[in-house]
């Protein structure tokens, strides 16, 4: 069953074309990953799914709705939750407020329950913390709730974006260069560890990457976009042989 | 020894309202890097809703405050839509610059309403407690009480509800929290509601305690309170409360044991000395930009 689909999707930047013609189906359950060099439109196909930019031109669907136009907490509340290619926690707040306020679009009180303490507002809030320590504690992140995001070492910010994502209850996860900034063995890792959140969440999974190491490793298809534009798209075993691939990735071929 | 302590009250009556008016400021900074410079115009028309409850329909204390709280939570949330929203994306000069044509205008509309100044009919029977020689108007125990009432909702409201933490997920990072599912237009309409809702609070209690009101009344107040919160830390809930009664004790100090005419020559040296030790505010902290 399709659960994702962008049918001819262009953006542009003043006059620059930074994404054109994208198009794409996304079956429930499914690893993608898109790569390409830096500046290749990557994130900004992200940022146009999650409502961030509007798209210039095209349609996209999730579950069968149209989400061009639909602002980015409507488009969280349906199912779409991401990360960043650099951390975006709350620094300020602790671990814990950190996942609370993921649990905002599936909260049901108003400011009056709040006020008087009455009806849902008690049950609501105790219903969001437990399940926000039952979240941290399946990554082993309880004991740092009530820790400043901003104090924590860099590979636990990258968790906690990951598990801030998984609060907002999605299906399908976007995640920004997840491995930026790692060692290898930190990127081996992530690899079992995205399967397994897949496992765990029952989630579809696009991921970007730059470096092709975790993206080859994880996903089982791959699309290469380069200048905006879908250049390959298969699966990983095809991608690396494709031929403008690797020009892509290294440069035209000299004729000697 | 009584002198001191009368001061103290007098202090705290004055403090309360300069920290009501201050919380207005610092919330909306806090969440859209904005002065609002119309704010201190909120007041004023806080002030003139109770003057027209009271004058025109006769209305008791409650009904009145009610009035004044939303009326004028319902004009900064109009304001907001109107004015600043279109501007959001545009540089923080342009949006200053709305906001004191925001408070030119209200003020204006106020005056072609009503060109001489007004005298608040009594709402409140203003008996006085004696307490051993110190002397407390019903007034004066209304102000202080109503005004730590008030402070101590919204202080819950900003840390217990999924409201408050959405507003300070938007203050901390305005483009991410829509990505977490909170909706930044609802929850910044919430905050001017709240924001205005006080300032009118504290226009209807200034015009119980002085009684006659003047469509630019809400100016030099306004300019206090944001110094207020500016002392406190502006975008700090707690510093913009703490400068209020600040700017208020230093004011009454003065007053008490200087010539009345030194009042704010002396408050406002102090609070330019505090700011070149503290250039944050109280409660302030740098926020430092990773290069």
């Amino acid at each position: 069953m399709t659960q994702l689909r962008a049918e001819r999707v262009t953006h542009y930047f003043g006059g620059l074309c930074a994404v054109s013609d994208f198009n794409l189906e996304l079956e429930r359950g499914a690893l993608m990953g898109i790569i390409g060099p830096n500046g290749a439109g990557k994130t900004t196909v992200f940022n146009i799914i999650t409502g961030v930019y509007r798209a210039t031109e095209g349609s996209i669907y999730f579950d069968g709705d149209e989400i061009i136009g639909k602002t980015p907490d409507r488009i969280v509340a349906m199912g779409i939750s991401r990360t960043f290619q650099n951390i975006r926690l709350f620094n300020e707040l602790s671990v814990l407020d950190n996942i609370r306020i993921a649990h905002y679009a599936g909260s049901r009180y108003n400011p009056f329950e709040a006020l008087l303490r009455i009806g849902r507002y008690k049950a609501e809030e105790r219903r969001i913390r437990e399940h926000s320590y039952e979240l941290l504690a399946l990554f082993n992140m309880d004991v740092l709730a009530s820790t400043t995001a901003r104090n924590l070492p860099y590979g636990q910010q990258r968790r906690l974006e990951i598990v801030r994502a998984l609060a907002t209850g999605p299906s399908l996860l976007l995640l920004d260069e997840p491995a930026a900034g790692m060692n290898p063995r930190e990127v081996d890792q992530l690899t079992d560890f995205i399967r397994w959140i897949r496992r765990t969440f029952n989630l579809t999974i696009i991921l970007i990457e730059h470096q092709m190491r975790l993206a080859m490793a994880v996903c089982e298809r791959l699309m290469v976009l380069d200048f905006g534009a879908v250049i390959a798209e298969g699966p990983p075993k095809v991608i690396q042989t494709h031929p403008l691939v690797l020009e892509a990735y290294l440069g035209e071929k000299v004729p000697v | 020894m009584i002198y001191l302590l009368q001061q103290a009250l007098n202090a705290l009556q004055l403090g309360s309202i300069y920290a009501l008016i201050a919380l207005g400021y610092t919330m909306v900074y806090g969440i859209l890097s904005m002065i609002n410079f119309a704010h201190g115009d909120f007041f004023m028309v806080g002030a003139f809703l109770c003057f027209i409850v009271a004058t025109f329909m006769q209305l008791p204390f409650l009904p009145a405050l009610l009035i004044s709280m939303a009326g004028v939570a319902l004009l900064g949330v109009i304001v907001e839509r109107v004015a600043y929203k279109p501007l959001r994306q545009a540089p923080r000069v342009s949006a200053i610059i709305t906001a004191l044509g925001v408070g030119i205008f209200l003020e204006n509309f106020t005056l072609a309403l009503s060109p001489y100044p007004k005298h608040v009919p009594t709402i409140i029977e203003n008996t006085t407690i004696s307490l051993g020689g110190l002397t407390m108007s019903s007034l004066q125990t209304i102000i202080i009480v109503l005004s730590i009432v008030m402070m101590t909702v919204l202080h819950f409201i900003v840390q217990h509800t999924k409201v408050g933490m959405a507003m300070r997920a938007i203050s901390w990072d305005k483009n991410v929290a829509p990505l977490m599912g909170v909706p930044v237009n609802h929850i910044i309409s919430i905050t001017f509601a709240l924001g205005s809702g006080l300032g009118g609070v504290a226009g209807m209690l200034y015009s119980m305690a002085y009684p006659v009101i003047d469509p630019y009344m809400g100016i030099i107040v306004g300019w206090k309170a944001f110094i207020s919160a500016v002392v406190g830390g502006i975008g700090n809930i707690r510093g913009a409360m703490l400068g209020g009664y600040i700017l208020g004790s230093v004011e009454v100090l003065v007053a008490a044991f200087l010539p009345s005419t030194y009042r704010d020559f002396v408050a406002f040296s102090l609070l330019l000395v505090l700011l070149i030790f503290r250039p944050y505010g109280i409660f302030g902290k740098p926020r430092t930009q990773k290069v």
